[in-house]
């Protein structure tokens, strides 16, 4: 399609509004974080590192790190397995009921996490037995699974069943077509599909608010909780300013792997 | 002797719809068995029951005397060439031809070298390193054939494999197909809807209509005698004089068929031969197609006729020029063929 000058230049001057948008406060949160002053405001009036180390040697900070860690491994986990079962179960089987629970496993991402905050405290503290590490586990994998789903599901659409019938057309039985051609061709839609997972999980406030069990603290609750004393402040923005850098690392996985799926999806 | 496959009885519905009605069928060893049909009409799905991808409402399959009805497809002793191919992408074309061999605990050396003969018997020595995605469609096809093929199967079963071919290509692996089933000595079951690549390659046709088997034959024998008004238009051109006209023109009622190339155009009023019939007509249209030209004419007691001549005596331009002419059709009585 070709554009006229005026339309180009009218979509990009768009563009870079959209995009400053989006980036000029994480990036000024960056630059803040190695501020001398005490308050999040600008412009920046010197250069420390002293906030960053503190922020590394913070007791509170690192055990809410590894919460975070664990809980976010621990429910991509569940979701990998159970989104990976499901997805093969709607992709390559007709049973009663397919529809509807496609529909209601998809269901969770869209609720706000409020609700199915509410919900799963009231079940968790009224039938359960109350609040514990593994209810904040159990309320992650609910939304993880979606995403892990979605992608599984997406990748063996696109795979048709042909090369699984050409697989056991050839001799082998389910699980060696599985193990020797499901599964690799499938491989980076999980691999994407977790890292994506694990990302929700990581982030996520809400929900955990609701069913994170009592002193348990992830780093999003950390945050939360030190945004408005104003000792933390500049440590928090260092924490902040740390997880923009460090989300950066899965997403450029999910994106490699994104491209490399153009080869190993489509069918030949 | 024991048939290489024996249907019986064989019936599959979709829903609402029976796509495959009652189909009884025996395929003899040894020989090049096509299915053709148009789409719909219940071919691709008795193939793929014979495969074991899909299974049967009702009716049983034997391959070579055993009972396979609900045997799974890695427990039958037959292999597919897919319309789509269905090469594995993301292993090598050599890795592709050795999957058979692998799964079934075939020791690696023996694997590795049936597999490269397998690859020389479809041209294709130099390419097993390459991925199938840096493949032409012709090349992608030959392996599909040799990852089948490098398993001896007994019965090769294919499904519409030079549907996705242009043209020339298509020519070229009909004859090759053909060399290759000769050489090897397998059954090969073939499925199209091609009538000319069905009439070239086959020993035998079936020709399938709404899911039944509705004349099963040589192609000589489906081409010269169809056994309905639906194989004469399907197989062939349509060529049918019916209820009066048919009385009028060859003095009995009914539908009859008379192949194109069976009818000479001569002169109006020219009489004709012993054994012949002459009936006078106008041309309508006149066809240009290369090696031929075909007329459609009018007939004076009613109907219309498609005749197909060489062009090999008149220069094309005076063809052409035949269009209105009245003109004198002759055919030898024995090419009239009645398809009630």
């Amino acid at each position: 399609m070709t554009l006229s000058r005026g339309t180009k230049m009218l979509l990009g001057i768009f563009a870079i509004i959209a995009g400053a948008f989006v980036y000029v406060p994480l990036g000024i949160i960056l630059i803040n974080s190695f501020s001398t002053n005490k308050s999040l405001t600008w412009p920046p009036t010197g250069y420390t590192t002293e906030w960053w180390s503190k922020a590394v040697d913070n007791e509170g900070v690192r055990s809410a790190l590894l919460t975070s860690v664990v809980v976010a491994l621990c429910a991509t986990a569940i979701a990998l397995v159970l989104g990976l079962l499901i997805s093969l179960a709607i992709a390559r089987y007709r049973f009663f009921g397919r529809e509807s629970i496609s529909l209601l496993i998809v269901l969770p991402i869209a609720l706000p996490g409020i609700v199915t905050g509410i919900a799963l405290n009231n079940v968790f503290t009224s039938y359960l037995g109350g609040l514990t590490f593994l209810t904040l586990v159990v309320a992650h994998a609910t939304f993880c699974m979606v995403v892990v789903y979605n992608n599984v599901l997406a990748r063996l659409r696109r795979m048709g069943g042909s090369v699984e019938e050409a697989s056991s057309d050839l001799g082998a039985g389910g699980w060696t077509t599985f193990r020797l051609v499901t599964f690799p061709l499938m491989k980076s839609a999980i691999l994407a599909g977790g890292i994506l997972a694990f990302g929700l999980s990581f982030d996520e406030i809400i929900v955990t608010t609701f069913t994170a069990g009592p002193g348990i603290t992830t780093l999003p609750i950390w945050i939360y909780q030190n945004l408005f004393r104003p000792n933390q402040a500049p440590i928090v923005n260092v924490v902040a300013a740390a997880l923009v850098l460090v989300s950066i690392i899965p997403i450029y996985v999910a994106q490699k792997f994104g491209s490399d799926d153009e080869r190993a999806g489509g069918v030949i | 002797m024991t048939p290489a496959i024996r249907v019986r009885g064989l019936r599959r519905t979709f829903g609402s719809v029976v796509a495959v009605d009652n189909v009884d069928l025996d395929v003899i060893d040894g020989e090049f068995l096509t299915l053709l049909g148009p789409s719909g009409s219940g071919k691709t799905t008795v193939l793929r029951m014979i495969a074991g991808f899909e299974r049967p409402d009702a009716g049983t399959i034997e391959l070579a005397g055993v009972n396979v009805t609900n045997a799974p497809p890695y427990a039958r002793d037959v292999n597919t060439v897919f319309q789509d191919y269905a090469l594995f992408p993301h292993m090598t074309v050599l890795e592709n031809i050795e999957y058979g061999l692998r799964v079934k605990k075939v020791p690696k050396a023996e694997r590795r070298a049936r597999a490269l003969e397998a690859l020389e018997g479809v041209r294709l020595t130099d390419l097993g390193d390459r991925a199938p995605s840096q493949l032409s469609g012709g090349q992608r096809q030959r392996v599909a054939l040799a990852r089948a093929l490098v398993n001896r199967p007994k019965v090769l079963l294919l499904d519409e494999p030079l549907g996705a071919l242009d043209l020339k290509l298509r020519e070229q692996m009909q004859v090759e197909l053909k060399a290759i089933q000769r050489d090897v000595g397998i059954t090969f079951v073939f499925v199209t809807h091609d009538q000319d690549e069905a009439l070239t390659m086959s020993d035998r046709i079936a020709v399938f209509n709404e899911g039944r088997i509705v004349q099963l034959g040589t192609p000589a024998e489906i081409y010269e005698f169809p056994a309905s008004e639906f194989v004469a238009g399907f197989v062939g051109t349509s060529n049918l004089l019916r209820d009066e006209t048919a009385l009028a023109v060859l003095g009995s009622a009914g539908t009859w068929s008379i192949r194109p190339e069976k009818i000479r155009i001569a002169a109006a009023g020219t009489a004709g031969e012993a054994g012949e019939r002459a009936v006078a007509g106008t041309v309508r249209e006149v066809i240009y197609v290369g090696m031929s030209t075909r007329m459609v004419i009018d007939l004076a007691p009613g109907g219309t006729l498609v005749a197909v001549e060489q062009n090999s005596g008149r220069h094309a331009d005076q063809r052409l020029a035949m269009r209105g002419e009245n003109v004198t059709l002759l055919w030898n009585t024995e090419h009239e063929y009645s398809v009630n």
